[in-house]
């Protein structure tokens, strides 16, 4: 699986995900600043946490209409499977990519810990290597994470299966203070409808080395591997 | 020509920036604040002289980047 990295000027989990991925896949990834006009033939694109833009306007807005994301928009349309994490989450909505949009955490707080997430579906090229209902633990560090959509929108994801992970207690249970940013129904990831998008605010990528406390995020580049291979 | 554009959230949409302001203004004492919802102010200098075609360019603008219109509403103000 040949995996390529768009990094944004204010991007800063990008070694994060490319260790992640070449640790997965035996191949290091591409990196693909935001200038280059050409996007390289890739099975996986990746759009990192960071701060792309200082979060200048809303989080994730200028990245959003930059050149080359109008280039990962043509190639997700085409089936490309792009992978989004926080910052990348929020890049994904702006782009409308994904549906929703992502404020400011109800606390009003910088949440910087390991969180619980549900596996809501096995049924993905992101989760294949997870069970329904079963429960990993990663870290989130977002200010901006409260996931919103309106109501609709929400029973639209819902009905279709196309929420990925909610936060939960260690138990699966999901609590109001398990759901620390205060998202609409403790959404943490979801899915496009072909789902093969999938934006999320935890760091699977940082929890893929037991040196950093966790390996729960391996299945998840693990099942991509072996769907992209 | 100058524009200038005010972008509110939605009535509706959680605005935690605007709790804390009404929260702290009541800790100032000043008290029957029934709630503070927080926006943003864009001024533009248009090279665009018409108002018709600078009202359209700033509809396109608001709608492309400037306003999430998920949560957000604009307002488009148009001066000299």
């Amino acid at each position: 699986m040949q995996a390529a990295i768009i990094v944004f000027p204010g991007s800063n989990r990008e070694q994060d995900v490319y260790d992640a991925l070449e640790r997965a896949s035996g191949k290091k990834p591409l990196k693909v600043w935001h200038r280059d006009s050409e996007l390289p033939k890739a099975d996986l694109l990746v759009i990192p946490g960071g701060f792309s833009y200082g979060d200048y306007l809303r989080c994730g807005a200028m990245a959003a209409h930059s050149p080359i994301m109008r280039e990962v928009s043509a190639r997700a349309s085409r089936g490309t499977p792009v992978l989004g994490i926080c910052n990348g989450f929020q890049i994904l909505t702006e782009a409308g990519l994904l549906p929703g949009v992502l404020l400011t955490n109800k606390t009003l707080k910088f949440h910087c810990k390991d969180v619980h997430l549900r596996i809501e579906t096995s049924q993905s090229l992101f989760t294949s290597r997870y069970e329904a209902g079963q429960v990993i633990r990663v870290p989130v560090a977002h200010h901006d994470g409260n996931y919103f959509a309106d109501p609709a929108t929400l029973d639209r994801l819902e009905e279709k299966g196309l929420v990925a992970f909610r936060y939960c207690t260690p138990n699966g249970e999901l609590t109001e203070e398990s759901n620390h940013n205060g998202s609409a129904r403790h959404i943490a990831g979801i899915f496009n409808e072909a789902k093969t998008v999938l934006g999320l605010m935890p760091h699977p990528e940082d929890a893929t080395d037991p040196l950093l406390g966790g390996t729960d995020g391996q299945a998840l580049f693990a099942g991509l591997v072996e769907a992209l291979a | 020509m100058r524009a200038r554009v005010h972008v509110m959230l939605k009535p509706g949409v959680l605005d935690p920036q605007g709790k804390a302001i009404a929260h702290a203004l009541g800790s100032l004492g000043f008290k029957g604040v029934n709630e503070v919802r927080q926006g943003k102010v864009i001024d533009l200098d248009l090279a665009e002289s018409d108002p018709a075609r600078a009202k359209a360019e700033l509809e396109q603008m608001c709608r492309q980047l400037l306003a999430n219109t998920v949560i957000e509403s604009y307002q488009i103000e148009l001066g000299q």
